[in-house]
């Protein structure tokens, strides 16, 4: 089984999404694509599942406000009573608008901060983590798409000699 | 071109009809004079307020008691002309409550169609500046919208007129009787003055419908123009709008809505109508165009549109609850007495609308419209727009009534009426405006843009 890979490079983001829908209506498999830049609509044009990081994002939100009604109820009312503007303070509950700022700041902590760490994490990117682009200039101002081969190289190429590429590689990948 | 269809006018029509009877009821069967009231409170106290009636007793029990120590009968008679003035006092704020509530219920609904159109003008001036590209093909339901600018002015300026002649007691300080034993009205009365208020109100509205008028004009004129100038015209227009709407509406605020509680202030009041009002604006866009589109027109409108719409009402509401908050959360802290009356009144009296209200404007938009697909599905957006419509009739119920008809509140006949009446007039001239222009403005420079917004 060969592990060859086809590297199509494009110069231009609007070239790229006609080149990634034509790849899609013939069939061949995109393995990934290394842009500069998000392109607005290349994951539809991919056909990649919707994201669920909105999903983790509202459940780090509960977490966040969870853990700031606990931290406050434990700072101001069960720790260190403190009498602020005569506001009862042997009460949570009746005491609760003064903390809603800090129960909103706390949800929006929450759910930024995680959400992006899950999307550095799913997207495999971490301190120190080699880059996986197979060519700097996708850091730059070129984009890439890779392709599987399945014996069928030479259909490949000139297919996407067609698609407007600048430049069509064939890569032994180990 | 759209057609307005036969069964929508007959329901306007008929919406009218069925609110102006309620209206007219509302203020027939408000209390005449002091007997009236009398009458009323007497059968209220028989009804349920038993343990009203327990507490006066054993309060009067007290009393003599305390007499009988004093030992002095005519220290009991002061007592008695003193409670009997004081009954009297009360049957008479009774009664004027009474008599204001018809006038509040109409005033409720008036003002509040009047700045439901004011939020879609201002959405569509915000998005004339912005140069939005997605927006275009919704300009003609939004000019559609603002049709209803000009009739609701004047029905609103006719009413305030008729509060200068005190057909009602709406706006206490308008009553020399009350400025004159009031010191904090009566410094205010530089600015809280019926001239000067009236003039305002007048330069306001003008201004509003003058904007309006012109957009609305040069935006047809740009569909048969050669070059963009009638667009560039537009835009000018829409900045100075603009400007001169956020100071105009900020003092509409205090005028039309703060100045019923005149001894009570808020900094942020302005912003807080404002949020109010253009959540419930850009919900009337959404409504029309989701219904314009079940009718088979507006084809270049999509799902994109509508979810664009959808995210204007979700985040507008969260800004809306931000300053309801705001103002909410610092008068509370600081809990000084006559800013705290205001909240205490509405919390004690008004518990239900008050709370009520933030759930249908805040919890209930947030927990639908917080997923990405419901934004986008027509009964979705449908079932919430008519939610949060109600609900900020609540606000402004909220705001208007406490201070016009206090305890004496009820979502009744003439409140209900004077929302159908509106209601009714609304849709008539909305969808007669809409069938007078096409639906799409063919040569603003967004067009091609607009018609293939997608997100």
């Amino acid at each position: 089984m060969s592990n060859k890979v086809i590297y199509a490079i494009y110069n231009d983001d609007d070239i790229l999404m006609d080149a990634v829908k034509q790849t899609r209506a013939a069939h061949h498999h995109i393995e990934e694509v290394f842009t500069p830049f998000p392109v607005h609509g290349l994951d539809k044009a991919m056909g990649l599942a919707p994201t669920r990081l909105a999903i983790c994002s509202f459940i780090y939100g509960c977490i966040g406000i969870s853990f700031a009604t606990w931290m406050m109820n434990l700072i101001m009312i069960q720790d260190w009573p403190q009498d602020i503007g005569g506001k009862p303070s042997f009460s949570y509950i009746q005491n609760m608008p003064a903390f809603v700022p800090i129960m909103f700041e706390m949800t929006v902590f929450f759910a930024a901060h995680l959400m992006v760490i899950t999307f550095y994490m799913r997207s495999r990117l971490w301190p120190f983590k080699e880059a996986e682009n197979p060519d700097v200039r996708t850091t730059d101002d070129h984009f890439l798409m890779e392709v599987a081969i399945n014996n069928n190289e030479e259909e490949l190429v000139s297919f996407f000699q067609s698609t407007g590429a600048v430049e069509v590689k064939v890569i032994e990948k180990n | 071109m759209y057609t307005f269809s036969n069964k929508l006018k007959t329901f306007s029509f008929i919406l009218m009809a069925v609110g102006l009877l309620g209206i007219g009821y509302g203020f027939l069967n408000a209390p005449k004079d002091i007997q009236e009231v009398e009458h009323l409170l007497a059968a209220e106290s028989h009804g349920g307020h038993g343990e009203a009636t327990h507490v006066e007793a054993t309060h009067g029990e007290s009393k003599s008691s305390e007499d009988a120590h004093v030992g002095a009968a005519e220290h009991a008679t002061a007592h008695d002309v003193k409670e009997a003035a004081e009954h009297q006092e009360h049957l008479n704020h009774v009664l004027h409550q009474l008599q204001n509530k018809p006038w509040a219920a109409l005033y409720v609904a008036c003002i509040f169609f009047l700045l439901l159109s004011m939020g879609v003008l201002a959405f569509y001036a915000i998005q004339q500046v912005a140069q939005a590209g997605w927006s275009p093909v919704l300009f003609r339901v939004m000019q559609g919208l603002t049709a209803y600018l000009p009739v609701g002015s004047v029905i609103f300026f006719v009413i305030l007129i008729m509060c200068g002649l005190h057909f009602n007691h709406l706006f206490i300080w308008l009553d020399p009787e009350v400025v004159a034993h009031d010191k904090l009205i009566a410094n205010k009365a530089g600015y809280l003055n019926f001239p000067f208020w009236i003039v305002r109100a007048a330069i306001f509205l003008i201004g509003w419908n003058l904007y309006r008028y012109y957009s609305a004009k040069n935006c047809l004129a740009q569909d048969e123009s050669n070059d963009d100038s009638y667009y560039k015209k537009n835009f000018n227009i829409s900045a100075g709008f603009l400007v001169f709407f956020i100071v105009t509406e900020s003092i509409m605020s205090w005028d039309w809505i703060m100045s019923i509680d005149p001894h009570w202030f808020s900094t942020l009041f302005g912003w807080y109508v404002f949020a109010s009002f253009f959540v419930s604006g850009i919900t009337a866009i959404a409504l029309v165009t989701v219904y314009l589109k079940s009718r088979g027109f507006l084809e270049h409108v999509n799902t994109s549109h509508i979810h664009d719409l959808a995210k204007f009402m979700f985040g507008i509401s969260i800004f809306w609850t931000y300053l309801w908050f705001s103002q909410f959360m610092l008068i509370w802290y600081a809990n000084i007495p006559e800013e705290v009356t205001y909240f205490i009144t509405r919390i004690q009296l008004y518990n239900l609308p008050f709370f009520g209200a933030v759930v249908m404007n805040f919890l209930f938009p947030l927990l639908i419209l917080m997923h990405s697909d419901f934004k986008r599905l027509t009964w979705v957006i449908s079932m919430v727009g008519v939610v949060i419509l109600v609900g900020h009739y609540l606000d402004f119920f909220n705001m208007i009534m406490p201070g016009t008809v206090g305890d004496r509140w009820f979502i009744g006949i003439p409140e209900i009426a004077s929302v159908l009446f509106f209601l009714g007039l609304f849709i008539y001239s909305v969808f007669t405006a809409l069938t007078k222009a096409p639906l799409l403005p063919k040569r603003n420079p967004f067009i091609e843009e607009s018609k293939h917004f997608h997100y």
